[in-house]
């Protein structure tokens, strides 16, 4: 029993910070969620109504809701497997015994992670501009008549795809070089004396040494791309025709432009809901992966 | 508010290039008033509201800020701001100088809770040569008249060039528009959106027929690279925009087009028509432990010659009409329709639901501008969204009237 009493001490500093940076906030926000807290509320609390599931019932009823749901689901639909995709082809690239430079190029390929988004997005919007970017320049020269990237409801969100991509890539493809970078050597020789083609080495020996770390990293990449907010913050402000509203950006403007905190809690609510759903059902493939492997 | 020996300090928040600007203004009021030293915060625009908020939730407010004037109604429903009545009227500041749209949005419920430091409202800049070359010699006054200017215009220009600019992320030029009929935006002392009526049907159709006749392309400001330069290449011929814009073309726009560029008030339904009743106001905060000396800075930065200096600086035009018998400022040929369209400016609905409101409209005039949904539908939807906006504002109203 002393020794229980001990370890209480011992795990309680961590308890206290979690508890005021972590449990608190949510537990306000869960509660804030439940009421109609806005400007009036701020000004007289009398002004409050608790209102049950109102708020939830009431996003549920929304269009912009469904059309920022369907956004976000677009954006982690299309911009996952291309996120994924360019970090291991970026990654297997870097890891070539072939690849020349290779200290230059990984810094090179990680340097948009650690730039600042609001910075690259000054850049990003002249390169997407309709009349004079470098994008429509060079589709132009293909043949390709110019296209609106960020005024047009269709290529808003295919343009926020690609800079979102690219501003990430990076970051999956450290973690997976050192991946690869892993796998014993000896397994590559043995699967060449059997006569795998390059294909075939990637495909039995890579992808399954590489499993665990690539459901990891999918994991992570899912939750990231849900919250997807800064980048049509910066680049479109949810335009044009609300083609590149996220949720987070939604509950952003519910909250901090409209300041109906009740209402904003709410969608946070909700969005940690599907995340954690996702989440779980990854948990659960990767887990029967593992089991199948 | 500190006192430091016996010099009151008035804590001053203003945003944007009036920020920056009022600094320099204010060493001559400290020499007329030494005992009150100003303390200057500069706030950008896009984070002032937030911080605004924050300010009053932590209970940190400034003593006198500049607030736009469609932020007021918000402010005043927070309990925030001190009416003003009482020290106008010692002060003996004459409300009658000030344009009466202007003035008008700073009163709630019957009480003055600020005054207005510049004024902004939207009408039409357009390029005098190409309406010239297409036959029309003199600025259009009535719907009609803008309609066949803008026909005219637009068979003159072809393929790929435009008689006006209209931003459709922009939802200023409807408002304008809709602020020119007779029915009120919202109807009920706001209860209810009102925008089923004929008024702002008609203020709509005319708007998206403006897009659908081909007068203006479906653009966001942000897909028009460089709205001055595409103007003076003769892109669009006209768009619906604010002062600032004067100074903005003579400084973008190459000496060679200097002269080719006008202003006019905005046409109305029936001859020449209502706009909005922009600016911004100085206010003081309730929480403020200085007002005597934060209402002198107010008084003194109303004073038409300050007014005047700050004019020069900024570019910003007086609320005042006898700021504006400066021979300069009378002399502007493209002020002189700011001046005739302040006489006929009105404000939006001042309850603190219209910013989000006038989102929505927004939206809805986008999506009818593109052809998305008719104009009866976008005000039956627009209605529909008002009504959920306004709930808590009913409730508020029918809990006030049983107290």
């Amino acid at each position: 029993m002393r020794r229980r009493a001990v370890a209480w001490w011992f795990v309680a500093p961590a308890l206290c910070v979690i508890s005021v940076f972590f449990v608190l906030p949510v537990a306000a926000a869960l509660a804030m969620s439940v009421t109609d807290f806005d400007i009036y509320a701020l000004a007289d609390w009398r002004n409050l109504r608790v209102v049950g599931l109102r708020n939830y019932v009431e996003l549920l009823q929304r269009p912009l809701f469904w059309k920022a749901l369907g956004n976000t689901l677009y954006f982690v639909a299309v911009g996952v497997p291309l996120s994924l995709a360019a970090s291991l082809g970026a990654a297997l690239l870097l890891g070539s015994p072939l690849a020349r430079l290779q200290a230059v190029f990984r810094t090179a390929l990680f340097a948009p992670v650690v730039t600042t988004i609001v910075a690259v997005a000054v850049i990003w919007r002249y390169l997407l501009g309709t009349r004079y970017g470098f994008v429509n320049y060079a589709l132009g020269a293909l043949g390709i008549e110019p296209i609106d990237w960020l005024g047009d409801p269709r290529f808003a969100m295919p343009a926020i795809i690609l800079f979102a991509v690219w501003k990430n890539f990076g970051y999956n493809m450290i973690i997976l070089l050192a991946g690869l970078q892993n796998i014993p050597r000896e397994l590559y020789e043995a699967a060449r004396m059997d006569g795998a083609s390059a294909l075939a080495r990637f495909r039995f020996v890579t992808l399954p040494q590489l499993g665990p770390i690539l459901a990891i990293v999918g994991i992570l990449t899912v939750a990231g791309y849900f919250q997807l907010f800064a980048e049509p913050y910066v680049m479109t402000q949810g335009g044009p025709l609300q083609s590149t509203v996220s949720v987070l950006y939604f509950m952003y403007e519910e909250g901090f432009k409209w300041w109906n905190l009740g209402n904003a809690s709410a969608v946070a609510f909700l969005l940690f809901l599907l995340i954690f759903a996702v989440t779980l059902v990854q948990m659960r493939f990767a887990r029967r992966g593992e089991a199948w492997r | 508010m500190q006192r430091a020996s016996d010099v009151t300090v008035v804590r001053f928040w203003a945003m944007g290039r009036e920020g920056e600007v009022v600094s320099a203004l204010i060493p001559d009021f400290e020499r007329e008033h030494p005992g009150i030293r100003v303390d200057v915060q500069q706030l950008p625009w896009t984070a002032a509201h937030q911080k605004l908020l924050t300010a009053f939730a932590g209970d940190s407010t400034p003593d006198v800020c500049q607030l736009g004037n469609t932020w007021v109604p918000e402010f005043v429903a927070l309990g925030a701001l001190e009416p003003l009545d009482a020290p106008i009227a010692r002060a003996a500041l004459d409300a009658g100088d000030f344009f009466a749209g202007i003035w008008d949005t700073n009163v709630i419920g019957g009480r003055v809770y600020g005054v207005p430091w510049y004024v902004d409202t939207r009408l039409l800049f357009y390029r005098t040569d190409l309406f010239a070359q297409a036959g029309v010699t003199r600025a259009p006054a009535s719907w009609a008249e803008w309609t066949r200017a803008l026909a005219a215009v637009k068979a003159h220009a072809g393929a790929g060039r435009y008689a006006m600019l209209l931003p459709s992320n922009e939802f200023e030029p409807l408002l304008a528009l809709a602020l020119q009929q007779d029915e009120p935006l919202l109807r009920d002392a706001a209860r209810h959106g009102n925008f089923a009526s004929a008024g702002f049907r008609r203020a709509l159709a005319f708007y998206v027929a403006l897009f659908r006749d081909g007068y203006a392309p479906i653009a966001t400001a942000a897909e028009i690279a460089n709205v001055w330069s595409e103007f003076g290449r003769g892109t669009f011929a006209s768009f619906v925009s604010g002062p600032w814009n004067i100074g903005e073309l003579d400084r973008r726009l190459p000496a060679a087009l200097q002269s080719t560029w006008s202003t006019a008030p905005l046409p109305g339904p029936r001859g020449p028509g209502a706009s909005i009743a922009g600016g911004s106001s100085l206010v003081l905060f309730r929480a403020s432990r200085g007002k005597d000396a934060a209402w002198k800075l107010v008084e003194w930065l109303s004073r038409p010659e300050i007014e005047l200096r700050f004019h020069r600086m900024t570019g910003d035009l007086p609320p005042r009409r006898s700021a504006w018998r400066d021979a300069a400022l009378a002399a502007d040929a493209r002020a002189r329709a700011f001046r005739d369209q302040l006489e006929r400016v009105k404000p939006a609905p001042k309850v603190p639901e219209w910013e989000r409101i006038a989102d929505e409209l927004r939206v809805i005039a986008e999506r009818t501008a593109r052809g998305d949904m008719s104009v009866d539908a976008a005000a039956r939807e627009l209605d529909a969204r008002a009504e959920r906006i306004l709930e808590k504002r009913r409730w508020l109203l029918a809990r006030g009237a049983r107290d």
